[in-house]
């Protein structure tokens, strides 16, 4: 079973983040770019299957040309070989746009899956395997906490509040995880090692035949006008309890009128 | 008026619309005159078109067939890609749920429009409020392709009634073969709970890792009943077996927005506060007064949960 993982590099969730003043995209080259932490679960679960089913993993990420750490990531964690496709016009793209390229990319690869996260840490937009799927005609399952492979059948559970929906489809297919389906192993020395002599090639969108004024802000299909960083709360109460935490946690909450 | 489409997010236990659909019903009036869509299995609409009809819906759209119930996601977007050819509306609102937004993005495609999500807020020349990086960044962005398609970030709008005629249409449903493809085995429900839904609640009693086990979240369940709240868990604490998943907040949880959010034994971690920063007021119980969680909290208290939220409790129990 031949399974393409997609994964994106994103500023890191846990350092300061913005938008570039200058054309209000994603201030990538500013931030501390790390792998999306929620495809590292997508790679984990390509690698079960990939251990199960035999088969080869491959990587594909749309980026600019720093975007390699996700890459090497996957690359130690055990994937076979990775697919960056990155060309100055994208640019400031909008998901819509990046879902043509990442389609393009794809029908040149050879795969019966398609695993990819539920969402990307900076955008939080949560569709790009639906796009996809809409794209490629291919059926998605969506939200997965497991996944079962029998054959060419797909067996997901997808995540719903308070339980789960049993779902069902043929490869090829798209599937999304949850970061309730695994815990993603960390690399070895080994496979950081090996990781370096694994294969990468580098694509522009002339390789994928994807018209470089399709993608990219002048022709995004939605645009961003202006930003600004949330006022700043004014500075709240902290008190420390001294036996009388919880009066004053009450008599906060009676002001408020809560209670 | 142009008219703009709602679509309904029907509650699973039939017991009516949910509270996203009364808030995009009232965010829709900006844009123009509100129509419901409603599409489930036969005999969906039936229980939902009173609900409609009071929050402003002058028509409901009705598109029934066994084949939404029985596929994943795409027929719903199928029937509302055809709607959206035949009524050419101004905007189409969507709840902000994981359905909703694979519902937009794949109608994104079908029509060639661009789309928004997790919007809190739409103004009348459409362009919509984001709030990005968890809380953190507020963008005012607008669709510039096709038909605009928004996303609404559920508790962000508050509902309210406007007259509506609810003139009822049905629509003829015909599911093609490629929506058909990821088949609705089973729903299971693992849990229910009498406790207000996560999403919908106005005050919220989290807990984290300081719980410190699943019998002592009843100190959280406690607090919460005391004041009619829904109760949250940080991951940690989801991850640690104290609570079930589906109650996690953050991230990778739930988005929640509530008057009220009460943090209890929960650090304050990027990812939970992504899920929970645009909360109208924040009161952390911690006992580590460096915690993160104290830079969000409108009212915190440093101190050890076990003795002060039961004391707490007690005492708004009391004021009853
Ligand atoms: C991909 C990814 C997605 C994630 N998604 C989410 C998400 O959706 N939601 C989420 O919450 N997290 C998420 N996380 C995890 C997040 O990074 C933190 O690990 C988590 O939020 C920590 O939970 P916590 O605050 O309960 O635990 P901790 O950080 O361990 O904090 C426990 C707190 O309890 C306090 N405490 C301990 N005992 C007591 C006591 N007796 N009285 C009072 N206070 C006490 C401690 O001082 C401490 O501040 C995600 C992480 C990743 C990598
Ligand atoms: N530029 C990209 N390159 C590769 N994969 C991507 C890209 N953008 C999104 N994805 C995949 O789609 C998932 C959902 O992302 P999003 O829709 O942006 O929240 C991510 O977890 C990735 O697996």
């Amino acid at each position: 079973m031949n399974i393409v993982v997609l994964v994106k590099q994103v500023p890191d969730s846990g350092s300061e983040r913005s938008l570039d003043s200058s054309d209000n995209t994603v201030a990538r080259a500013s931030a501390d770019n790390v792998i999306n932490e929620m495809d590292e679960y997508a790679i984990e679960e390509a690698l079960t299957v990939k251990e199960s089913q035999g088969g080869e993993v491959t990587v594909l990420t749309v980026g600019p040309a720093g975007a390699t750490d996700a890459i090497r990531k996957a690359l130690s964690m055990g994937a076979d070989k990775a697919v960056h496709v990155t060309d100055d016009a994208i640019h400031g793209s909008c998901a819509i746009q990046t879902s043509a390229v990442i389609a393009a990319a794809l029908s040149q690869l050879e795969y019966d899956l398609v695993i990819c996260g539920a969402e990307s840490t900076d955008g939080q937009v949560s569709v790009m395997p639906a796009l996809l799927s809409e794209r490629l005609g291919i059926p998605h399952l969506s939200g997965a906490r497991k996944l079962t492979v029998d054959g060419s059948t797909l067996k997901v559970e997808r995540q719903t509040d308070g339980g789960f929906w049993a779902l069902e489809a043929q490869t090829p297919a798209i599937v999304s995880t949850w970061d309730t389906i695994n815990e993603p192993r960390y690399p070895s020395f080994k496979g950081i090692m090996a990781a370096k002599k694994k294969p990468v090639s580098t694509v522009s969108l002339a390789d994928i035949g994807v018209d470089a004024s399709a993608v990219g802000l002048a022709s995004a299909t939605s645009q961003v006008l202006d930003f600004a960083g949330r006022p700043p709360k004014g500075e709240g109460v902290k008190v420390t309890d001294e036996g009388d935490g919880a009066d004053k946690l009450v008599g906060y909450l009676a002001a408020q009128k809560i209670v | 008026m142009a008219e703009v489409l709602v679509l309904v997010e029907v509650a699973p236990d039939g017991s009516g619309v949910r509270k996203t659909t009364l808030e995009a019903l009232t965010a829709a009036r900006a844009l123009g005159e509100p129509s419901a869509v409603v599409l489930g299995a036969p005999g969906t609409a039936a229980s939902v078109k009173g609900a409609l009809a009071e929050y402003g819906a002058a028509k409901v759209y009705v598109g029934e067939s066994e084949d939404i119930d029985a596929y994943l996601v795409a027929p719903k977007a199928e029937v509302l890609a055809q709607l959206v050819a035949e009524k050419s509306p101004a905007a189409v609102v969507i709840p902000s749920t994981p359905e909703g937004k694979e519902i937009a993005g794949r109608l994104a495609i079908k029509t060639g429009s661009g789309f928004l999500t997790d919007v809190t807020d739409i103004a009348a020349d459409g362009t919509a409020t984001q709030v990005a990086f968890a809380g953190g960044t507020i963008v005012h962005s607008k669709v510039t392709t096709g038909t605009p398609i928004y996303t609404l970030r559920g508790n962000s709008v508050t509902p309210e009634p406007a007259p509506g005629a609810a003139a009822e249409e049905q629509v003829a449903v015909s599911i093609s073969d490629a929506a058909k493809q990821t088949r609705v085995t089973d729903r299971v429900v693992e849990q229910k709970s009498d406790r207000p839904e996560l999403t919908e609640a106005a005050i919220i009693v989290s807990g984290g890792r300081g719980v410190a086990s699943a019998e002592n979240f009843s100190v959280i369940e406690g607090l919460a009943d005391s004041l009619g709240a829904a109760v949250g868990a940080s991951r940690a604490a989801v991850d640690s077996g104290f609570y079930p998943h589906s109650f996690q907040v953050g991230q990778t949880g739930k988005t929640v927005s509530p008057q009220l959010y009460i943090a209890v034994g929960i650090s304050g971690a990027i990812q939970h506060r992504a899920g929970m920063q645009t909360s109208k007021t924040i009161v952390a119980v911690n006992k580590d007064p460096e915690a993160p969680i104290f830079e969000l909290a409108d009212f915190g208290v440093v101190g050890d949960l076990n003795t002060v939220v039961p004391a707490a409790t007690q005492q708004i129990t009391a004021r009853k």
